[in-house]
């Protein structure tokens, strides 16, 4: 096992390393010039040139890249060219405000989508099993921007329930220190924030919730049919056992596994890819950062927020896959 | 594998995941935003939340030329001279008075006296001087509006500053090396705010983040992406202002959201209000709409170094096949005025003589003709691919557009590109016919017309390559005039030059519109896009 995990977090070397080469070429390859985003219009040719060379941007791509390389060795991930702030001081709230936003975005999907799942199966062709299963077609292809806004409208606006946007209310402000709101209204006793913060969560959650709900309901259910037909749930039931046990307990745990994988693949996804969901909710996520810095050239706030992006989302699959040999005991990693 | 031993080892993982944001956490920390326990204290009574579509970059305006940061900052920090309620004539500011030279070399400022820092350092002329001092002894990419402003640094040929200088406690004088028509509005300008030298000599970097300035308001916290918080300055010079006990700038990129924002009372103000959406906040009983004067001009440039557009006839056929008003009507829901010249009219030198090319599409066939392109030509329409106050939806009109050079016999290709890239190849002169707009820093003639169009700024912000050296002339000639009478005697004639020779098809001078509470009271906004603040209040 212990030498499974040191092969895995081996094997992350040259995929994170292939990550950044490929980052690096591509934003490279794009065209605009840093220098003269930083600047502005206003900017003189000359300010522009003599930027261009304070930056490094003049020397060939190579050394650039080996630049960089060097310094995250170094552990330093740059320092962006905007702000002027390190990527790895800066990156942090942002990185800890998706996670949250994602956390929870993923229960809701697994707590609705799983059983939306399993009952489908459990009943299939049924009424259920269509509404459920049209259901989740259309939450696969639902625009995000488009339900955001909407729930804006009907919760915020005609109902007045839930707040339009932001993680907290501005006017009383979250006093932060993990940056994880939930976390931090509990660790200071704040309950009366720690509402609040949850009321901010579940628009943009369920924005968010929507494609993963319905990717692992239809994954759940297909998987679910396939388990149902083996041999040792019809003689679970001839046994005599009741019909809930064999389905959530028998067929489920072996039904799992591959929606555990998607489980993880969708809660890395929305690690990276909330931006629309972070936009439309004013969410101060690490999609947008990195996005916003896109819009800018700021190269190392791209560089290294998909880096570390990436590297969460291989350790979270990491963790998945130790998942099943727990779930699973056929399956071992020795 | 037994279940437990599985356990233990999930747990480490996890561990080991939790140490490295924790790591990430610690360094976070030390630059994080202010952490005080605001939990105890009362809640001031009056707060305004001031939703807009983005954070600023810096708290240092000499550091930054983007618009967000002023936002904030010409409530913190005051200026030697201000602008107009709400335009951009010279007022009092830090300095009560100010004379300038016969010659117009010397200028000579009066200081307010009694001010005070936030931070308790005394204004005064020493601290004037250190302000010019540090601006002047930095370099392009730090201060880079200094650098276009004021010719360069310390040292450069083209430096207009050669000295500044305080006599007493309370006079400053500043030498010019050559004159400057602008000078005192370029004084005005919010990146040219005075700081606290005790701050910034401290540690440059670290005053970046936590700005001290003399304005009404002072800084409290700054949560990037998030919220600037800023609050009433109790011993602010001026009595009974600030009326606000507290402001708070909220970053909502998305226009709709900021819109449902306000509705909801989540904020009390938002900028950048879609033209499509004004009726319904005038319709709206719990808000008012604000529209700001315009000082932009939003327009289609055409590469004058791209054939057919390096012949005058072609340029002037697109300005007589374009239907301007319609544009207007339709996307600016007229919110706007159709634009004649490269600036707008509230700017001192406008030229009303002028007529704007008619929708003539009979008159531009003929032109064509003229260039020998009877039959027409193909070209590309590049359409803006974001919002901006001076064109709020770029690939609607572009299709106005293609449709009207149709009518005329020109085929045009729309072509779009993620924005970045948009202005680095239209810098470039890839571009046939592009859109884009400007607006105004300082409300001069020498900041739409020399900035946009002269030979000098080919590369960086005359995007059509555009040459003429009559008009460059005059533009030279216009700097160093400081008959204000003359210089708008030359102004005029160069947009009848601008005008004949039609690089640009000028599209539109647009208000940008803001939304509103009812309630709120006292807020003025300034065509630069930087509201003061102070006197808002609510009834």
């Amino acid at each position: 096992m212990l030498s499974y995990i040191g092969k895995r977090l081996l094997q992350l070397i040259p995929v994170l390393l292939g990550m950044t080469f490929i980052v690096f070429m591509i934003i490279r390859a794009i065209p605009g010039n840093p220098a003269q985003i930083i600047l502005g219009q206003q900017a003189t040719k000359e300010a522009v040139e003599a930027l261009t060379v304070k930056l490094g941007l003049d020397n060939p791509w190579y050394i650039q890249y080996f630049n960089y390389l060097g310094g995250i060795l170094k552990g330093d991930l740059g320092e962006s060219m905007k702000t002027r702030l390190p990527v790895a001081d800066e990156i942090w709230p942002y990185l800890a405000a998706t996670f949250e936003l994602a956390l929870f975005a993923i229960i809701i999907a697994v707590i609705v989508g799983i059983n939306a799942g399993i009952i489908s199966a459990w009943f299939q062709n049924s009424w259920f099993d269509y509404t459920a299963m049209i259901l989740a077609l259309i939450g696969v292809s639902m625009p995000i921007f488009w339900l955001g806004l909407m729930g804006q409208w009907m919760f915020a606006l005609e109902l007045d329930w839930l707040p339009v946007t932001g993680r907290d209310e501005v006017r009383t402000p979250v006093n932060s220190i993990t940056n994880l709101y939930v976390l931090d209204t509990i660790m200071q006793g704040r309950f009366d924030q720690l509402g609040v913060v949850f009321k901010h969560l579940i628009l943009p959650g369920l924005a968010l919730a929507t494609i993963p709900m319905a990717i692992i309901a239809r994954m759940t259910r297909s998987s679910m049919l396939e388990v149902m037909r083996s041999d040792y749930i019809r003689t679970a039931r001839a046994k005599g056992q009741k019909m809930f046990w064999v389905v959530y307990k028998h067929a489920l745990k072996n039904a799992i596994i591959p929606v555990l994988t998607i489980i993880g693949l969708q809660m890395g996804m929305l690690l990276g890819g909330a931006i629309l969901t972070e936009t439309i909710f004013a969410w101060p996520g690490v999609g947008r950062y990195i996005y916003d810095a896109i819009g800018a050239r700021d190269y190392p706030v791209i560089q290294s927020g998909i880096l570390i992006v990436a590297f969460f989302f291989v350790m979270i699959n990491l963790l998945v896959d130790l998942l099943y040999s727990l779930i699973d005991p056929r399956i071992k990693y020795d | 594998m037994r279940k437990s031993k599985l356990w233990s080892l999930a747990l480490m993982l996890i561990l080991v995941l939790s140490t490295a944001l924790a790591a990430c956490g610690q360094d976070g920390e030390k630059d994080g935003s202010s952490k005080d326990d605001e939990s105890g204290k009362t809640e001031p009574a009056k707060t305004l939340v001031f939703g807009r579509g983005g954070d600023s970059t810096s708290l240092d305006p000499s550091r930054t030329t983007e618009g967000e940061t002023f936002k904030v900052t010409v409530n913190l920090y005051e200026t030697l001279l201000n602008f107009g309620e709400q335009d951009t004539t010279i007022q009092p500011g830090l300095a009560k008075e100010w004379e300038p030279s016969e010659d117009g070399l010397t200028y000579t400022f009066t200081l307010q006296e009694g001010v005070k820092f936030h931070d308790g350092t005394d204004f005064n002329a020493e601290a004037v001087v250190k302000n010019f001092e540090r601006w002047a002894n930095g370099d392009a990419d730090t201060f880079p509006y200094y650098n276009s402003m004021f010719g360069g640094f310390k040292g450069d040929e083209g430096h207009v500053i050669e000295s500044v200088t305080a006599d007493g406690d309370n006079t400053v004088i500043i030498k010019l090396t050559r004159p400057q028509a602008p000078f005192l509005k370029n004084i005005a300008m919010s990146m040219f705010a005075i700081a606290s030298p005790t701050a910034f000599e401290k540690d440059a970097d670290e005053f970046e983040r936590n700005p001290v300035g003399t304005g009404p308001f002072q800084f409290v916290e700054w949560k990037p992406n998030e919220t600037i918080t800023i609050e009433k300055f109790d011993d602010y010079w001026q009595d009974g202002l600030p009326k606000l006990d507290k402001v708070i700038f909220k970053s909502i990129p998305d226009n709709s959201a900021r819109l449902n924002a306000l509705m909801a009372g989540d904020i009390d103000l938002a900028d950048g209000i879609n033209p499509s959406d004004g009726a319904a906040i005038e319709d709206n009983d719990k808000l008012q709409l604000f529209e700001r004067p315009s000082m932009n001009v939003g327009y289609l440039g055409l590469t004058v170094t791209r054939p057919p557009f390096d012949k005058k006839e072609v340029r002037q056929a697109m300005n007589y096949a374009i239907d301007k008003e319609a544009i207007v009507e339709t996307f600016f829901e007229g919110r706007a005025d159709v634009a004649v010249n490269p600036m707008p009219k509230s700017i001192s030198g406008y030229n009303d003589e002028i007529e704007g090319y008619p929708y003539d599409p009979e008159k531009a066939k003929e032109l064509l003709a003229e260039a020998g392109l009877a039959d027409g030509f193909e070209m590309e329409l590049w359409a803006m691919p974001v919002p901006r106050p001076y064109m709020p939806d770029g690939s609607k009109v572009a299709e106005v557009i293609q449709k009207n050079l149709a009518d005329v016999g020109i085929t045009a290709k729309i072509v779009s590109h993620e924005w970045g890239t948009y202005l680095d190849l239209a810098s470039k002169g890839d571009a046939d016919a592009f859109m884009l707009g400007w607006t105004g820093d300082n409300g001069d003639a020498d900041n739409f017309l020399y900035v946009l169009l002269d030979e000098d700024n080919i590369g960086s912000n005359n995007y059509t390559y555009y040459k003429n050296d009559e008009l460059h002339d005059i533009f030279i000639e216009a700097q160093t005039e400081i008959d204000e009478d003359k210089r708008i005697e030359l102004y005029k004639k160069a947009q009848e030059i601008i005008h004949e020779d039609a690089p640009w098809v000028p599209l539109a001078h647009s208000t940008p519109l803001l939304g509103g509470a009812k309630d709120l009271t006292g807020f003025v906004p300034h065509p630069t896009g930087s509201d003061l603040l102070s006197n808002v209040d609510f009834e």
